[in-house]
């Protein structure tokens, strides 16, 4: 059953075209991978949905609620979180006080809480411990490397726990052990019935952890299916490697 | 499920550095300050001191509020003297249009001063919050010069530039400071109040979250424009306030003293010198400011010398602690618990190695100090 999908939706910044009518069906349950060559339009794609950016023309629809160019606040409150492909922390707060943005509460008492109450800690320091990040608790954000920025934006989204997350490059920049560590993570969470849609370059990551695979070309989607399908798709080779080099040992 | 095994960069330090003083240290000092303004107006019994004493109090309140909207947001307001000058206007009229008595009377008009300045920041905090950065900043200003010609120009109302003259309590004039003194007192205990809920709050968070990245807050859920509506209109009834306590004290009420953009710029200066963001720089930009500014003018005021003297005070302290005084600080007192730090967990080394920086335990982070993170009491 579907529970995202975008229909034609076209998106142009002066003369360049981003998005060219994209139309994509993302599965519940599903770990989505989208994939294609830089400039095909999968970062433009995510701000649209995650409301970032409005669409020139199309729709967006979660669960058949019409979302499109919905403000960011209210499609993370529809259901749908994203992280960024360079990473958006909040750099004066420290780790947990990060996580306690992600948690916000809603309602009028929820905002007059503090949250500096022992559940409260407790809770963020759960997903902290996962990430491998609890001995920078206290820590301000800005002072984190880039692998540890991408794990804290990985723990907003876990602990804000929306029904969709929108992964933008997770792999950039950390090192492999950690993301075996990521990638379990989000089978774990898929598990408990998130859905993701997850944009990478990194094929081992995407093929390895994906149950379905989207390829972007030129502003639109060029196929999609089973991870080995897509792999061996002359399509798609063709769109990453252009025509010269279809056929070539190295496309694989 | 398994966590991710993997070991940060901050995992081996043997334990976390505060970055601010222990609780009891800051509850200790909260509560000796409060004990010392509170006997202030008994030591220092001198008209002219206790004067100096009012000043600092209602710019005390004026500075909590306004950082209570332009610290957490990080949006710089340099028009806030509406608000200050809705609050005289609104005092002024009320105690002429109603012949309320000089006096303790005129006290009981405050909340109302704070509350017309907080009702008239929602349209115009609506209007100016659909902008970012320097287009906020030079939008807050150009409302206040707005009021301040309207100021000019309803003459009905505010009778122009002639001003209005409001009635002096009858109290003797070795007391006349006191009554002012106490009441602005307890508004400043109230602003600071409000402050501290704002910084430990769930929503306070959120404005804080506005003030490092905007948009990325808006994508985790938070309504950013009521988010910092709140804080403008919460800022505004503690200015409007401020500005309901000055009104009495000197008597009268002027278009250019009222919307006044001197004061503007000497809120923010106090808040920036203190600590902008922070709970205690206002407080400790305040106090430090205005009596020094107040006795400069005493002094020197003639020839106006001590505007030079007071600019090249504020140079100083924003070149030596650009952070501010309030977290320079705190940042101190954390070097030197890095430093200690350093000393006892320093392996055995060739001499001269004990305490080089990049001992085990300790990450980039743990030494450069607290900059940008918020104090809390």
């Amino acid at each position: 059953m579907s529970i995202l999908q975008v229909t034609g939706i076209k998106k142009s910044y002066g003369g360049i075209r981003a998005l060219t009518g994209c139309t994509m069906t993302f599965e519940e349950g599903a770990i989505n991978g989208l994939i294609g060559p830089n400039g095909s339009g999968k970062t433009t794609l995510f701000n649209v949905i995650s409301g970032y950016e409005v669409a020139d023309e199309g729709q967006v629809t979660l669960r058949g609620q019409d979302i499109t160019n919905a403000k960011p606040d209210q499609v993370f409150q529809a259901g749908i979180g994203r992280t960024f492909q360079i990473t958006r922390i909040f750099a004066r707060l420290t780790v947990l006080e990060n996580l306690h943005v992600a948690s916000q509460r809603r309602g009028f008492m929820g905002q007059l809480r503090s949250w500096k109450s022992a559940a409260e800690r407790q809770h963020a320091m759960e997903v902290l411990d996962f990430v491998g990040l609890t001995p920078l608790a206290d820590e301000p954000a800005g002072g984190l490397s880039y692998g540890q920025q991408k794990l804290l934006e990985f723990a907003f989204i876990m602990i804000a726990k929306p029904a969709i997350i929108l992964l933008d490059e997770p792999a950039g920049g950390v090192n492999p052990t950690l993301l075996r560590g990521l990638a379990d993570r989000i089978r774990a969470l898929n598990k408990e019935g998130v859905t993701f849609v997850i944009v990478e370059h990194d094929m081992e990551f995407v093929m390895g952890l994906c149950d379905r695979v989207m390829v972007m070309h030129q502003g639109c989607a060029l196929t999609a299916g089973a991870p080995q399908e897509v792999r061996s798709n002359p399509a798609v080779l063709e769109a990453y490697l252009g025509t010269d080099m279809t056929g070539t040992e190295g496309a694989s | 499920m398994t966590a991710i095994d993997v070991t940060p960069v901050g995992a081996a330090a043997p334990e976390h550095i505060p970055y601010e003083p222990p609780k009891a240290v800051r509850r200790g000092g909260t509560a000796l300050l409060l004990v010392l303004l509170a006997v202030f107006p008994l030591v220092f019994t001198n008209p002219a001191v206790t004067s100096i004493g009012v000043f600092t109090m209602i710019f005390l309140v004026a500075a909590c509020g306004w950082n209570i909207f332009s610290g957490y947001s990080g949006y710089i307001s340099i028009g806030h003297a509406a608000f200050y000058g809705i609050g005289q206007y609104t005092v002024a009229l009320l105690v002429l249009h109603l012949k309320v008595p000089a006096g303790w009377d005129t006290f009981a008009l405050l909340p109302l001063a704070g509350l017309v300045a907080a009702v008239l920041a929602v349209p115009i905090g609506f209007l100016l919050l659909r902008v970012r950065k320097h287009t906020f900043i030079i939008l807050t200003v150009a409302i206040m010069f707005i009021l301040q010609l309207l100021a000019f120009n309803l003459t009905s109302w505010t009778n122009g530039s002639s001003g209005l003259e409001l009635p002096f309590p009858t109290w003797t004039g070795s007391f006349f400071n006191e009554p002012f003194y106490y009441v602005g007192l307890a508004a400043a205990i109230v602003a600071c109040a409000v402050s501290w809920w704002v910084r430990r709050s769930k929503y306070g968070l959120g404005l804080l979250s506005i003030r490092d990245d905007e948009d990325r807050a808006r994508g985790l859920g938070i309504h950013t424009t009521r988010t910092k509506l709140i804080a403008y209109v919460m800022s505004a009834f503690f200015v409007g306030i401020a500005g309901g306590l000055y009104a009495p004290f000197v008597g009268s009420v002027y278009p250019q003293f009222g919307f006044d953009p001197n004061f503007d710029l000497a809120v923010a200066v106090l808040v920036f010198v203190g600590g902008i963001g922070t709970l205690s720089g206002p407080v400790v930009g305040t106090l430090l400011l205005i009596p020094l500014q107040q006795y400069f003018y005493l002094q020197f005021g003639n020839d106006n010398l001590f505007l030079i003297a007071y600019g090249v005070l504020f140079i100083l302290i924003l070149r030596l602690l650009p952070g501010g005084i309030s977290p320079s600080i705190t940042q101190l007192y954390r070097r030197v618990l890095v430093a200690r730090q350093l000393r006892t967990t320093a392996p055995p080394g060739p001499p001269g190695a004990s305490g080089a920086p990049g001992a085990p335990g300790i990450t980039p982070a743990t030494v450069t100090g607290a900059e940008g993170k918020e104090d809390t009491p």
